[in-house]
């Protein structure tokens, strides 16, 4: 069974990177640091046990303007994605709190949520969110929950898995704090075929697809939060081997306090879609930055002379490490990456490791720097719409 | 028999294709205008070297390019858009194999591409949250001469 941390906090409780400690397993995050807006982050094999390149925190959720809260530890931190997703228990995930679910007129709010390779389907709740010392009140979150209703025909019509338990999501869940604010948008507040069918209105386990107005889809906490909201600095140490945990520091806010200045960050302005471009041999390819994947995904092995792996489906299996270079750029802002791409089957040989910084795969058409890119750098977030000391965002910068 | 014309816009089909649906992988390109299932869909048709292009817009934004050969059976899809579109229409009877093998390859790590690579039957899957692209083909349905690079 998963840890899981019942506690009675003030909401004005501070430092609670560490709270509930006593309950905590041997896998618990490092202490925070003493700074508010600071955040321990891991990257390890995550509540499964079997992720590679998971990185992973803590979270306090509560009842909106109660004290009834619970920590959840093995929460996966995705830059590609928006929106606090739990995992109830119902799904062998930690959530057991009972937060308020969202109504509209016809019932029930319920949400399918997209990802690249699969979908997770469960109801929208209401919960106050505590990180680190940050509290974002109100929030909508996703509770992912198979058992909620049938999952409605236009979320399975997709075609990707059900991410819906511990062993196909593997984690307690998702804190999507990527460039946007909400997980969806205007498109999801509209009527008829244009609305793109995540948000739903159920009644018991009949659920008919509903317009959901933007500022009740489910919300990047950051940008409730009453300061620091403007972004997220993830840092993490260069890696030399691969290892079975690496430690960093997830940081709140952009140019709002003394520990989150971008100093020589160049910054990479996004697109509607969150994307800026990456030139890989001489050619010019949509691109992202997102924690949550975890390898570097790109191209496929005619572009890029890598083959894939007999074993470990969806990687890189060079013969031997490949080190490669590629151009970011968003306009005149430019930055030369330089990466290494191993051997996954090789890599994922030793049992004991999960963080791999050269880890690859292929993407359709893409560059997706995914957590091998955070390795050794500061990476910052910045929100849509959201002013910094360099520009409004959204935008990357590091 | 390869069409040996550039590629070119007609234009003016987006104004007369009113109603276009979208056609389903392995099937004849007439079901491009049988299906009125995504009536609000619009759409242009490239001829390209060895293959036409029909290119249809959803209603949701998805923009979905569907591959014909010269005897007029779809070999390949493309799509990119801020959702998925519906693969089960798209693929039509193939989309039983892909839920299969995406299924099986699902592990944690939910973020990173779907690849899936059958004899004759390929479909990759990437992107993020609010922005997905992807294409399926047949592989050995497609003309000859005609490289996968073509497909995106």
């Amino acid at each position: 069974m998963k840890f899981l941390a019942m506690m009675a906090l003030g909401l004005t409780t501070v430092s609670l990177a560490c709270g509930g400690g006593s309950s905590h397993k041997s896998s618990m995050l490092p202490v925070a640091a003493s700074a508010s807006n600071i955040q321990p982050i891991v990257v390890n094999s995550g509540p499964a046990g079997n992720y590679a390149n998971g990185l992973f925190t803590n979270v306090t959720v509560c009842v909106p303007s109660t004290s009834e809260c619970q920590t959840i530890d093995g929460i996966l931190v995705d830059t590609g994605s928006f929106g606090l997703r739990l995992l109830s228990s119902g799904g062998g995930g930690a959530l057991t709190l009972s937060l308020p679910q969202q109504k509209q007129s016809n019932g029930t709010v319920g949400e399918c949520a997209l990802f690249v390779s699969g979908y997770t389907w469960g109801s929208v709740n209401t919960a106050d969110v505590m990180i680190a010392g940050e509290q974002a009140s109100n929030v909508p979150v996703q509770v992912i929950d198979p058992t909620f209703a049938a999952v409605p025909s236009a979320c399975k019509s997709a075609g990707v898995p059900e991410n819906d338990s511990l062993q196909t999501l593997g984690a307690n869940g998702i804190l999507g704090i990527g460039p946007f604010a909400a997980d969806c948008g205007g498109a999801c507040d509209q009527t008829g075929s244009s609305n793109p069918g995540m948000y739903y209105e159920c009644a018991g386990s009949s659920c008919q697809i509903a317009a959901e107005p933007v500022a009740q889809q489910v919300q990047n906490p950051v940008a409730l939060f009453p300061s620091d909201n403007n972004g997220v600095i993830i840092q993490l140490p260069a890696l030399t081997a691969s290892a079975a945990s690496l430690s960093g520091s997830m940081i709140f806010g952009i140019g709002t306090q003394s520990n989150n200045s971008l100093g020589k960050a160049k910054v990479f302005p996004v697109n509607s879609s969150g994307e800026f471009a990456t030139t890989f041999k001489g050619q010019s390819y949509p691109a992202f930055v997102d924690s949550g994947s975890n390898a570097l995904f790109f191209l496929n092995t005619n572009s890029t002379g890598l083959s894939t792996c007999s074993n470990s489906s969806g990687f890189y299996c060079p013969s031997s490490t490949q080190n490669l270079s590629a151009v970011t750029s968003s306009g005149s802002p430019t930055q030369t990456i330089n990466f290494s791409i191993a051997n996954a089957d090789s890599l994922f040989s030793n049992r004991g490791d999960f963080v791999f910084g050269t880890l690859g795969g292929p993407n359709p058409g893409t560059f997706d720097w995914g957590l091998p890119f955070f390795f050794g750098r500061s990476v910052f977030t910045a929100i849509e719409g959201r002013g910094t000391p360099a520009g409004t965002g959204p935008f990357w910068a590091y | 028999m390869p069409i040996t014309v550039k590629v070119f816009l007609i234009a003016a089909l987006a104004a007369a294709c009113s109603l276009p649906g979208f056609a389903v992988l392995g099937e004849d390109v007439s079901s491009v205008q049988a299906d009125r299932v995504h009536s609000n869909a619009s759409m242009r048709v490239t001829p390209a070297q060895n293959y036409t292009i029909h290119e249809l817009r959803s209603a949701t934004g998805v923009l979905v390019r569907e591959y014909a050969s010269p005897s007029g059976k779809i070999f390949a899809v493309s799509w990119q858009g801020p959702t998925l579109p519906d693969l089960q229409q798209l693929l039509g009877s193939y989309f039983e194999e892909f839920q299969k093998a995406a299924q099986s390859q699902n592990r944690p790590g939910g973020h990173s591409p779907l690849m899936i690579q059958h004899p004759g039957f390929v479909v990759e899957l990437g992107g993020h949250m609010r922005s997905f692209v992807g294409r399926a083909y047949l592989a050995d349905q497609m003309p000859s001469e005609v490289s996968n690079q073509e497909i995106r």
